[in-house]
């Protein structure tokens, strides 16, 4: 091709130092290429960007001294506090739950099997703000619990009101509907797993639990992570829905204060800010828990940030 | 009951099918102590699941397996077989190595890793001298200086060469090989049947389901020719792949070999 085109190019550019090709071309200056659109954009986008950083800044009614005056209040810490326990306790208890539920899915055995559907099914399709009052209002339902034989006599009785306070409802109703998504997180990520690892495993003799934990739980992490750190952000989100149970968690504790001074805009800028903050510590939390499940699996890992942040200094240098 | 005259492998009448498909008809084996067996066969025949069912990973449906002079998979009581739980059947395969035609290789564990799993997690030794045996089993297969890659780092030919040292690790009384260059580019296939052939001289058992017809030829104690789940022939590989009998045999053999 470039033989073709060479013979007439010569001809019609007698400029060209005689021998015409190869080593003149090799002396030649790169010029990338350029990209007018994209400094294009990038003022559209900068403009924009000021535009919002002065209408946040400028308006009187968003109200930042509010923000900062109540952002570290103790009654604030405090529902942030809680809000995080209910998080921390709703996402244990639904994964150790949804585990075993998955893993019931995934049993040889049809009964566990319908069981662990049913359960899917029923707590996947009630919305959380039903199941949540459902287990408030037990004592309505049952006046009492008791431990025992079933069927038979029992050891001990308690109070359902006394059992079930409006933490433990929250607690129950977030962690039992949590339960339901993340079997289906936790079985779609031992699906991914591919049978020749188990065989492996099973034809070395290795038992049954040190093969769950050593060689498929590792491997199916790999997909759990992302999902499992989706749900759990949902969830640090989904604690506001508590409020209706008039506990004092971040969302309902805003609300209490606006209802108060009634300076709304700010407290939920408050919450907002909370919110972010926690899902924020959340991401990064996930970001080296999937680079530790990522061993292996790719053939270099990617740096974390100070470690890009070293490099950099280092080439700046 | 001397060692010598036990067989190490002992298959009789073995049956097996998948849903309607006979896989199985009627197989009868017997693998000396020390020997290498080949199997060979047209894809279909059943030589993998015979394989398989050396080491209960295939469940068969009727007659037996005997490895060592012990029933796999079974307890014998009077005129019945009992299931044995599958810890027992876990220990049963602490015995057996098995190479798989995909390696299996633990990605997420280092090759050193891999090697020493189950012989800490499986027999209970302990972790600082299975992991020394390690080491020199990598240093056999000649891959010493690959201890702690992660298997995706290495080629197929490296990959399949950890899987002998982890099935080696077990200190197996004998090894089962389920078409151990299948999956590999062709440059790759001599560097493992070069690994195979040092085990082959060094006196382990083994049984080897091949498409090399060479590595039968130059390796192998027997050759036994499956066809549609029966052994069609066996015998002495000057015999069976010089000068075949069954005409069956003669058909494969004449297709692999041009």
């Amino acid at each position: 091709m470039t033989e073709v085109t060479r013979g007439p190019a010569r001809a019609t550019a007698p400029e060209e130092p005689p021998d015409g090709g190869e080593s003149a071309l090799t002396n030649l200056t790169v010029v990338p290429a350029r990209h007018p659109w994209r400094w294009a954009a990038t003022a559209v986008v900068l403009v924009l960007a000021a535009m919002a950083v002065h209408a946040l800044v400028t308006n009187p009614a968003w109200d930042w001294p509010t923000v900062g005056a109540y952002l570290f209040a103790p009654s604030i810490l405090r529902a942030v506090a809680l809000t995080l326990q209910l998080t921390v306790l709703g996402i244990v208890v639904g994964f150790v739950l949804g585990t075993v539920l998955a893993v019931m899915r995934l049993s040889p055995n049809p009964l566990l099997r319908s069981v662990s559907w049913t359960y899917i099914w029923v707590f996947r399709s009630v919305p959380l703000i039903l199941q949540l009052l459902f287990w408030y209002n037990l004592a309505l339902l049952y006046r009492s619990i008791s431990f025992g034989i079933p069927f038979g006599p029992a050891f001990f009785e308690i109070g359902t009101m006394d059992l079930i306070t409006p933490v433990t409802a929250a607690v129950l109703g977030l962690a039992l509907h949590q339960a339901a998504y993340a079997a289906e997180v936790v079985r779609s990520g031992f699906l991914g797993v591919d049978q020749g690892q188990l065989e492996a495993a099973a034809a070395l003799g290795i038992p049954r639990w040190r093969r769950f934990r050593r060689i498929q739980l590792p491997q199916a992490m790999r997909t759990i992570v992302p999902t499992a750190a989706n749900e759990l952000i949902g969830l640090v989100k989904g604690t506001s829905v508590v409020y209706i149970m008039a506990l004092s968690e971040l969302f309902y504790q805003v609300q209490v204060i606006y209802t108060r001074t009634g300076r709304v805009i700010p407290m939920l800028l408050v919450a907002a800010a909370w919110y972010l903050a926690l899902t924020t510590a959340l991401s990064i939390g996930q970001f080296y828990v999937e680079r530790y499940y990522a061993k292996g699996a790719l053939r270099v890992l990617p740096p974390t940030p100070i470690q890009r942040l070293r490099t950099a200094v280092r080439r700046a240098r | 009951m001397t060692t010598t005259t036990t067989p190490m492998v002992e298959l009789k009448g073995v049956h097996k099918s998948f849903g309607a498909v006979q896989v199985l008809r009627g197989v009868d084996l017997t693998v000396g102590a020390g020997e290498v067996t080949v199997l060979l066969g047209p894809s279909g025949s059943g030589k993998s699941t015979v394989l398989r069912a050396i080491n209960h990973l295939e469940k068969v449906d009727r007659g037996f397996v005997r490895v060592d002079g012990e029933l796999i998979g079974y307890r014998r009581a009077g005129n019945r077989l009992h299931e044995l739980p599958e810890r027992l059947i876990l220990k049963q395969r602490n015995r057996i190595g098995f190479v798989f035609q995909n390696f299996n290789l633990f990605p997420h564990m280092t090759v050193l890793e891999n090697v020493a799993e189950a012989p800490v997690s499986a027999q209970g030794r302990d972790r600082a001298t299975v992991r020394t045996e390690a080491r020199e089993l990598l240093d056999r297969v000649g891959l010493s200086d690959k201890a702690d890659e992660y298997p995706r780092r290495l080629s197929g030919g490296q990959q399949q060469r950890v899987a002998i040292a982890r099935a080696l690790a077990l200190r197996p009384a004998l090894l089962l090989f389920d078409e151990p260059t299948s999956a590999l580019d062709p440059e790759l296939v001599g560097e493992v049947l070069d690994v195979m052939r040092d085990l082959a001289r060094s006196g382990t058992t083994m049984v080897v389901v091949t498409h090399e017809i060479g590595f039968a030829r130059e390796a192998a104690d027997t050759v036994v020719f499956l066809d549609e789940g029966r052994i069609v022939e066996q015998g002495p590989p000057a015999q069976v792949l010089d000068d075949p009998q069954e005409p069956r045999t003669r058909a494969f053999l004449s297709a692999v070999l041009h």
